[in-house]
């Protein structure tokens, strides 16, 4: 029985203690750097899009809602032709960001995308697309790259040595 | 008193208890909130009061809908019963030393035939439902109510011993000097308990039960039938509130300084406070667990209780 009073008077004091509700609109919830929210497709630091087509993101959504055709320029740089994200589907689970394998998708800390009609909620790449290199600032995929698709030359890459001439036989 | 003011009694009181009634949607959702550390509702109109003006026209405008396995007639009467019984009972309730409907000279009597009549809305309910969860809670509600209805009625004798009446307004009046809930501690307390397995209220909710019986007896009900067991609960809750005024806190007594009117609502507002306190602190108890601490606890001490105030009544009569 006292035991019962103490509980009531000690739920009662909680009247006074800070409440824990987020007032929304007016009061704006701290998000942290790797809040998992909107989707984006990021830039390299030449301006370049990241995105080299590979499908992985496509491959590991749990829900299907990446779709993306894989092009290529005359370099043989290859980019997607479109890149659509169904956000009425998405979970944000943030798979595509893992399976990414040039940084190019990634999630960033925005949640506020409500729309009215459920159609404005399919995001073509020139929605995604954002002029920026997000969370890895300094990445160029095609400077690491073996391959010489219009950014560099071949060998001229970081930690590349130039092509072996194998006509050759000198040391 | 005039019939034209008897009438406008009856009509204020009405309109007050009806409101309250609706009001304390708001409120127990606030302090409710506000115990658990949370704001509730504060969006809808000044304060979030408009809640309750949005939670009535939701109900309103739900779909009056009635099982095709019900029992219809029954159905459709049960919610009426639990809030009719409860507004009929504050007839009695003496609410200022001239504004109470009937002055009843059994009023006390009145008002435990009332609560009992209520029991039928919540087995009736059940009942029609046809629905093993609802019938389940109907069940725990008849049994439940039948062990409380007991100790309730004997709680209270100890204080109509004391003022040698079953009136109110002649209860209230013999608290004059000295309100009953000094010398009458345990009864003031039972009966409390009592009362707050009456209106099946958190923690004694045994007959909905949420997590158990997915609402218990209403489990069928919604829109305004299901809004009437809902005003029932929280009428129910005035009415408590305002019996335990009443019998053990002097009723409208109080230092002159404000009308006895405005002590009496204060008083019964804070017992609505203590029992949204109850629900937002106590954890409930199981079905069997209530019982026995119904008939094994609570009973013998309202009887030893009855026969020590019974002795020193006597004793103090005779000297």
């Amino acid at each position: 029985m006292f035991s019962h009073f103490r509980t009531m008077w000690l739920v009662f004091l909680h009247l006074f203690r800070k409440k824990v509700t987020i007032q929304y609109p007016e009061e704006k919830v701290q998000l942290h750097p790797r809040y998992k929210g909107r989707i984006v497709l990021t830039k390299d630091p030449d301006g370049g899009e990241r995105c080299v087509g590979c499908y992985l993101c496509s491959a590991a959504c749990p829900v299907d809602c990446i779709a993306l055709q894989a092009t290529q320029d005359e370099n043989g740089r290859r980019y997607p032709e479109f890149f659509r994200i169904n956000f009425s589907r998405c979970i944000f689970c943030g798979f595509c960001e893992d399976a990414c394998p040039t940084y190019a998708i990634q999630l960033i800390p925005d949640f506020e995308m409500g729309e009215y009609k459920r159609q404005d909620l399919v995001f073509e790449k020139e929605d995604l697309l954002i002029n920026s290199q997000g969370k890895y600032p300094g990445y160029n995929f095609y400077k690491v790259a073996g391959m010489d698709a219009g950014v560099k030359q071949k060998g001229h890459g970081a930690n590349e040595e130039l092509p072996v001439d194998v006509h050759s036989l000198l040391p | 008193m005039s019939t034209a003011q008897h009438i406008w009694t009856v009509i204020g009181v009405l309109f007050v208890l009806l409101n309250i009634a609706a009001g304390l949607i708001w409120v127990e959702r606030r302090l409710l909130a506000l115990w658990q550390d949370r704001l509730g509702p504060n969006r809808a109109g000044p304060l979030g009061l408009l809640i309750v003006l949005a939670d009535t026209l939701k109900l309103f405008f739900k779909e009056d809908w009635i099982p095709p396995f019900a029992s219809k007639a029954i159905f459709v009467v049960a919610p009426a019963i639990v809030a009719g019984t409860v507004l009929i009972s504050f007839v009695i309730i003496p609410f200022a030393p001239n504004i109470v409907v009937a002055d009843l000279n059994i009023g006390l009597l009145f008002f435990l035939a009332m609560s009992s009549i209520g029991v039928y809305s919540i087995v009736l309910g059940g009942w029609a439902s046809n629905n093993k969860y609802s019938l389940l809670g109907a069940l725990r509600g008849a049994s439940q109510m039948i062990a409380y209805e007991v100790f309730m009625g004997l709680s209270l004798m100890g204080v109509v011993m004391l003022s040698g009446s079953f009136n109110l307004g002649a209860i209230v009046e013999a608290q004059r000097d000295l309100w009953f809930v000094v010398t009458q501690p345990v009864g003031f307390l039972v009966f409390f308990i009592a009362g707050v397995a009456e209106t099946h209220r958190l923690p004694f909710d045994i007959p909905e039960a949420e997590s158990e019986l997915i609402a218990g007896f209403h489990a069928e009900y919604s829109g305004m039938k299901f809004g009437m067991f809902f005003i029932g609960e929280y009428l129910g809750i005035t009415l408590i509130s305002a019996m335990t005024v009443t019998l053990f806190f002097g009723g409208w007594l109080g230092p002159s300084f404000l009308p006895p009117l405005v002590w009496f609502i204060l008083k019964t507002f804070f017992f609505i406070g203590v029992f949204i306190l109850l629900r937002a602190s106590l954890p409930r108890p199981r079905y069997d667990q209530l019982i026995e601490y119904g008939w094994k606890v609570l009973l013998p001490l309202v009887l030893a209780n009855l026969m020590i105030t019974g002795a020193v009544a006597l004793y103090l009569k005779d000297s």
